[in-house]
């Protein structure tokens, strides 16, 4: 009966809804309890009643997914027969057990969960609040920036606060801005598996990666034997008349051989030194930061690294997305000192639910400008909260580009200021642009070789949106740009 | 229905009291042995959050340190010992050795269609560590009016501590609480 009722289930239940009224049938004695999945606060698609999970853009996966699909199709049709008669029929079968590995680590990066941290319940964001208010000693603003030091194997590694998922991240975690969630070792997010890739299917995507090289290679080599031997025998004009797919096979494989290849060796490279490809992208362990800067993840040797990230112990998920949601437990009453704190709690958390209350508080800490993205409903909201020093800025008027590009990556961290500075009055735009821009790379994680300082302009053009509003989702348009530069960069 | 549950608990409420002294195990700290009866009869005044111990590196590991609020509750020893015995579960659960490299190994060659059947070894000691929070439940926290969250259902962030109080007991009120708090702040 379960899998019947799940199968039936996959069938109708697509998206993640928003809000849904349990369906009541006379013969069922209570409403349908919902599962965790309907009212999860990410943006990420759900389907066969919450045991698979993607990312809200899956376009360019299909896309994958039908060009192994067909490449291997067309050899398989049309190569693999020649072959097999002509050298061995070892060849298909090699050929069928890579596809199959190949299909399999791919559908399991794709579909599992990357280690999405769940959001903080109303009670531990509180009980952080009062930490944080503790620790500045005033109550009347907080200085912008969040963050914990902890000292790891020697080196100090600052732990920062996911103003949307009202964490203080773990160490290597990060926040995915498109799926908006924060991913515990957070690597980066590929479309092209259409699913960030973090702790928990990190090997599956380097198995995925590491198979596609090995039957890209496999079959661009067999397709150029197919038509080396054929032409031999019938002439080459005829040999590539006679198995035109071979065409279109090698050159699908030409072009994947050195993308795909080259991501492997990356990858390897990077698992070989335990980092992810966000901390290599910032330089995070490079030396050129500074005479002892190393990576205090790093186990020492490049085979206990290799056997720790594909061989070590797979942590399960964190976020239960198939049990039932407790309408039940215990909660605390929130605080009401006239600031909601926090939005709603796990179910039917819109965007501008999550949004308002948290510029709210911010606007009251620190002079905030407004992003036009943010809804007709904010601007009214903004001009009440607002007090006291930070009435001197204008509201809805974005700094000038001039400042923003004497801001890099690194500097940004350097101009991280300290826990319970006081605001400078007369700073702050900076201090604002420091703790924005200090947000903004770790929010924006995208592949090798884009996301670099070397073009601040450009960058912060595209971040214009998210500078000003760290706690706010990303409107739809910027989903796509980012969507756009990550496609561009693989 | 609440009046009639609210009965319920004041015939304990004398006893109650004797309870939250440490080390008085009487016959009486059977009435909160059920979990859910605690829930039900005593109203939750404040929760505190023992974090994570990051300092050495990502393995899940708990700070213990004791939190003040927990002072007049329980002894300091108690909550240790849960927090080192959790800690060393954790540490069994990650551990990179032998037998997570055959399994690692195993997975990878069934292309890891395998996980479809067996349960990982971080998956068993997971299922350990909730007994073992159960069972302190019942001994030992239970009793003394807390009651401890398993960290699995709060993404291995915090272990959350419930302090619960007898909804009839006098001067203890959770609104007063609260309002004493949001006041001085």
């Amino acid at each position: 009966m379960h899998l019947g009722e799940s199968t039936r289930e996959c069938e109708y239940s697509q998206i993640s809804t928003r809000s849904s009224t349990p369906m009541e049938t006379p013969y069922k004695k209570k409403t349908p309890k919902k599962r965790k999945w309907e009212t999860f606060p990410g943006r990420n698609r759900f389907y066969c009643d919450g045991r698979i999970m993607m990312a809200k853009q899956t376009g360019v996966f299909y896309l994958t997914l039908v060009l192994i699909l067909v490449t291997c199709g067309l050899f398989f049709t049309f190569d693999c027969w020649f072959l097999a008669e002509q050298l061995t029929p070892i060849i298909p079968v090699i050929g069928a057990v890579l596809f199959l590995f190949v299909i399999g680590t791919l559908l399991r990066t794709s579909f599992s969960d990357p280690g999405v941290l769940p959001r903080a319940t109303p009670d531990e964001a509180a009980d952080l609040e009062r930490q944080i208010d503790v620790a500045n000693g005033s109550t009347g603003y907080r200085p912008p920036p969040r963050t914990k030091e902890v000292v790891i194997n020697g080196q100090t590694v600052k732990l920062k606060y996911c103003f949307t998922c009202k964490i203080f991240r773990p160490p290597r975690a990060s926040h995915c801005s498109l799926c908006d969630n924060c991913v515990e070792r957070f690597d980066h997010h590929c479309p092209w598996v259409g699913n960030c890739v973090g702790k928990r299917n990190y090997r599956f995507f380097y198995m995925f990666i590491l198979s596609l090289s090995f039957l890209t290679v496999f079959i661009f080599a067999f397709v150029i034997t197919h038509i080396i031997l054929n032409s031999q025998r019938i002439g080459f004009l005829s040999a590539l008349k006679d198995s035109p797919a071979s065409v279109l096979e090698v050159v699908v494989c030409f072009f994947s051989v050195w993308s795909i290849v080259g991501l492997s060796g990356f990858h390897t490279y990077l698992i070989s030194s335990n980092q992810t490809t966000n901390e290599d992208i910032k330089g995070s362990w490079s030396s050129k930061r500074s005479k002892d800067n190393y990576n205090p993840y790093s186990y020492g040797n490049i085979f206990t690294n290799c056997c720790a990230a594909l061989c070590g112990p797979l942590p399960p998920s964190l976020i239960d997305r198939r049990g039932f949601i407790q309408s039940d437990a215990p909660q605390l009453a929130p605080p009401t000192n006239g600031l909601p704190m926090y939005g709603s709690t796990q179910s039917q958390q819109s965007h501008k639910v999550a949004t308002t209350p948290l510029l709210q508080q911010q606007q009251s800490s620190e002079p905030v400008i407004l992003s036009p993205e943010n809804g007709a409903s904010l601007p009214g909201r903004a001009s009440l909260a607002l007090g006291g020093p930070c009435t001197s800025l204008p509201l809805g008027q974005p700094t000038p580009p001039a400042s923003t590009p004497s801001l890099s990556c690194h500097e940004a961290t350097d101009l991280l200021p300290i826990h319970g500075h006081p605001h400078n009055h007369s700073h702050p735009l900076q201090e604002q642009l420091a703790h924005h821009h200090f947000l903004t790379p770790e929010e924006v994680p995208s592949p090798p070789g884009m996301l670099h300082c070397g073009s601040p302009l450009g960058h912060s053009h595209t971040m214009q949106g998210s500078f000003y509003n760290p706690a706010s989702q990303d409107s739809l348009h910027e989903d796509s740009v980012r969507g756009l530069v990550k496609l561009s960069s693989v | 229905m609440l009046s009639s549950m609210k009965e319920g608990c004041h015939d304990p409420k004398t006893k109650q009291t004797q309870l939250l002294k440490p080390g008085r195990r009487t016959k009486a700290s059977g009435v909160f042995h059920n979990l859910q009866e605690m829930q039900h009869c005593a109203s939750l005044v404040t929760k505190v959050f023992i974090q994570r111990d990051y300092s050495e590196g990502t393995v899940c590991r708990f700070q213990t340190k004791f939190p003040s609020e927990l002072n007049i509750r329980i002894e300091r020893t108690l909550l240790e010992e849960t927090v080192k015995t959790l800690n060393s579960y954790y540490m069994e659960a990650e551990k990179i050795g032998g037998q997570s490299y055959m399994e690692g190994c195993l997975a990878c060659a069934t292309a890891y269609i395998v996980f479809l059947c067996m349960e990982t070894r971080y998956e068993k000691v997971l299922k350990k560590i909730s007994g073992y929070i159960q069972e302190q439940n019942e001994k030992i926290y239970a009793p003394r009016g807390l009651l401890l969250t398993d960290p699995v259902e709060r993404g291995m962030r915090v272990l959350e501590v419930s302090i619960f109080e007898d909804q009839g007991s006098a001067g203890s009120s959770p609104s007063s609480t609260l309002s004493s708090d949001s006041s001085a702040r």
